[in-house]
């Protein structure tokens, strides 16, 4: 195992490095936060997630960039520079997919990492602050999606634009003069474009880039959890290292190399050939432009959000139905509140909490699914059945993690190669 | 690389790319009541599919020059220019210039119809709409069945009705390729509120008057001029699946050397 002796006592290095180590801890930073970070050595698949994520936040910081040099923001210019983007700018038609199903790509990637909390109880003391910045980071993440997605000013782009900004509309009082302020006029327009565009390419970029180094600092600070939720700094050697953790530099960098190949060929395919992902990752509407005359059937938002709107869709009385979805979203801020096991990991679990996990998993994927289909009777009356199973895994939380029956911990982690 | 390797992935990804983005085509209107059971026709209109085939080179060239006869007069394709067409259509710029671009038409232009608003709207009721993402947005089977079921109805000013799009403003300019159709209806005994009535369904088309082609040539018509639209809609596409085939490649090899070297370095971890 390559490990210097103390975290104080770095090389300063001689030369340039040491004239620079002295005005900037470079080498006390990579020893800091790669060298001398342990991380536990028992961590699967569910791990690569978070270096994923990072990964395609830098992807569409990088692609979107280069979008903005030829996207002309307007509701008689937009359509038609992001055709002239795929169409007539070298490599344009590559730069505009990957920034398009980039975003579905984020969604994959961070819902796969939160579902990793969920199974491994990562968002359970000491990680409650590193759960709460990634779920900022999650509401970052929907309303720099959403208003990408207006960006095109397709006919989806406008209607879906029309049909979730008026979900504000159901607040009491304000909700009409908010739903205007919102827009910047009386329906969803020129004001509302170019608005959506400064907040998407500047406001929301910098919220998510800080939130990202909170919930990293965060992470270094309390350490990372493990498919075992055992935390490793508490059997330590007597060299002072947890005996479970394995330096992150180089056994996670090169290991989440090979995440990142796996992730960017499975990218790859459907970039080059399955752009459109049979209409789920760019719809067949957003094809044609924005026509407030004319309504897509059925209007449905971006797959990532549909799970909400299937609750949303699923009462009758609307303000009830927009308050659920709110709700539906703000639920995974209390989970380290509502969750009262001694244990963190499933497998450490009972039945209860197995059972509400499967529930909350099925509940999920098919609100996911009815989200995207017309609000027919059958389809409203499943959503229901769907939506109290999904609740119920938050409000029933308290008191099933406390009837679980848990089994013992062990000190150390389990690992198979 | 060897050819054979290339060869198997775009065997392997090809047609489930190509699965997956025609799949998700907005299904056709159901025909009202019963079931439609087509007389004559072995194939239900709901059921019919393009079947083209966006790397025919030929095809395109031939949907390309259906195009510039039938459809330019007044249908614009705003986002293509003449010449990247023709240059990606293999077409020879003097080719292209006498035989598909019009007269007035420099070859850096759109492909832009000379048809004037105000007078459609005069003469149609509508604009007729740009057909550069008509593929994309309705997908081709869609356009196909489209022009496969214009018919004749003494109901409508333009004395043409479809089956696909009911009421369709425009007329039934491939007529005289086609053949004149009238749609021929059977009476279907269907419960309505629980009391038995009778209704009217599409049984079969009739041709009336017979077209310049026949049916086999008319469909081969109608496949490379799809064709044409398909290609127009994502002009990058066949360029893009042959670039994706090494770019998947490329990141197999590396995901490949770096298990390697996640192993190699992982071999004292136990």
């Amino acid at each position: 195992m390559a490990s210097n002796d103390a975290a104080s006592q770095v090389n300063q290095g001689a030369g340039f490095m040491g004239w620079l180590n002295k005005r900037l801890p470079v080498n006390k930073f990579i020893s800091d936060q790669l060298l001398e970070y342990y991380a536990p050595k028992n961590f699967n698949v569910w791990y690569f997630f978070g270096s994923l994520a990072l990964l395609v936040l830098v992807m569409q910081l990088v692609s979107g960039i280069f979008l903005t040099m030829f996207y002309k923001v307007g509701d008689t210019t937009a359509f038609e520079s992001v055709e002239f983007i795929r169409r007539e700018v070298s490599y344009g038609w590559l730069i505009q997919s990957l920034h398009a199903i980039g975003a579905s790509a984020f969604f994959v990637v961070v819902y796969l990492h939160m579902y990793r909390a969920l199974m491994y109880g990562s968002y359970k003391a000491p990680r409650e602050l590193l759960w709460l910045f990634g779920m900022f980071i999650y509401l970052a993440l929907m309303a720099e999606a959403f208003m990408g997605y207006v960006l095109p000013w397709g006919n989806m782009s406008y209607w879906a634009a029309t049909v979730i900004i008026n979900i504000f509309s159901t607040i009491p009082v304000i909700g009409p003069g908010l739903v205007e302020w919102i827009r910047g006029d009386y329906g969803v327009a020129d004001a509302t474009l170019n608005r959506f565009f400064s907040l998407h390419v500047v406001a929301i970029p910098l919220i998510l880039l800080l939130l990202v180094a909170l919930h990293l600092v965060a992470l270094r600070q309390v350490g990372s959890n493990n498919p075992d939720g055992i935390e490793i700094k508490e059997n330590k050697g007597s060299d002072g290292k947890p005996v479970d953790g394995i330096p992150f530099h180089p056994y996670y960098t090169v290991k989440d190399i090979v995440g990142v190949g796996f992730f960017l060929t499975l990218f790859a395919v459907v970039v080059f050939f399955v752009p459109t992902f049979g209409g789920l990752f760019m719809e067949e509407a957003n094809f044609e432009p924005a026509n407030p005359l004319s309504t897509p059937e059925p209007i449905a938002p971006s797959w990532y959000f549909t799970p909400y709107y299937a609750i949303l869709r699923a009462v009758p009385n609307q303000r009830i139905g927009a308050l659920l979805l709110l709700l539906a979203v703000l639920a995974f801020f209390f989970l380290p509140w509502l969750d009262r096991s001694p244990v963190k990991s499933v497998r450490y679990r009972g039945l209860w909490f197995k059972g509400m996990l499967a529930v909350f998993t099925v509940s999920f994927l098919a609100l996911m699914y009815l989200g995207l289909k017309p609000a027919s009777a059958s389809y409203v009356n499943a959503a229901r059945v769907f939506a109290i199973g999904y609740f119920s895994f938050f409000v029933l939380m308290p008191l099933y993690t406390k009837w679980d029956r848990v089994k013992s911990v062990p000190k150390r982690v389990s690992f198979h190669e | 690389m060897s050819k054979s390797i290339v060869l198997a992935l775009s065997l392997l990804f090809t047609p489930w790319a190509l699965a997956a983005e025609t799949a998700a085509e907005p299904a056709a209107e159901p025909a009202a009541g019963a079931a439609v059971e087509g007389a004559a026709e072995a194939v239900n209109w709901q059921d019919l599919k393009a079947g083209n085939e966006v790397s025919n080179i030929s095809s395109l060239q031939e949907g390309a020059r259906n195009f510039s006869n039938y459809c330019l007069g007044c249908h614009s394709m705003k986002f293509m220019r003449w010449s990247r067409m023709c240059d990606d259509l293999r077409v020879p710029k003097a080719e292209c210039q006498a035989n598909l671009m019009p007269p007035n038409a420099k070859p850096a232009d759109y492909m832009v119809s000379s048809l004037r608003a105000e007078d459609a709207v005069a003469w149609f009721g509508k604009e007729p709409p740009d057909l550069s993402l008509i593929a994309r947005s309705r997908g081709v089977d869609y356009i196909y069945r489209l022009f496969k079921t214009f018919y004749v109805d003494p109901a409508k000013p333009t004395h043409t009705n479809n089956l696909v799009l009911d009421g369709i403003a425009m007329p039934a300019v491939l007529s005289e390729l086609e053949g004149v159709k009238t749609a021929v209806y059977k009476n279907v005994d269907v419960v309505v509120d629980g009391k038995p009535s009778v209704q009217k369904v599409f049984d079969h088309f009739s041709t009336t008057s017979p077209g310049q082609l026949t049916e086999a040539q008319y469909d081969k018509f109608l496949r490379n001029t799809v064709n044409f639209l398909d290609y127009a809609g994502d002009p990058t596409q066949v360029d893009r699946r042959s670039i994706g085939i090494w770019v998947v490649l490329f990141l197999l090899a590396f995901t490949g050397i770096a298990w390697l070297m996640k192993k190699d370095y992982w071999k004292d971890v136990h």
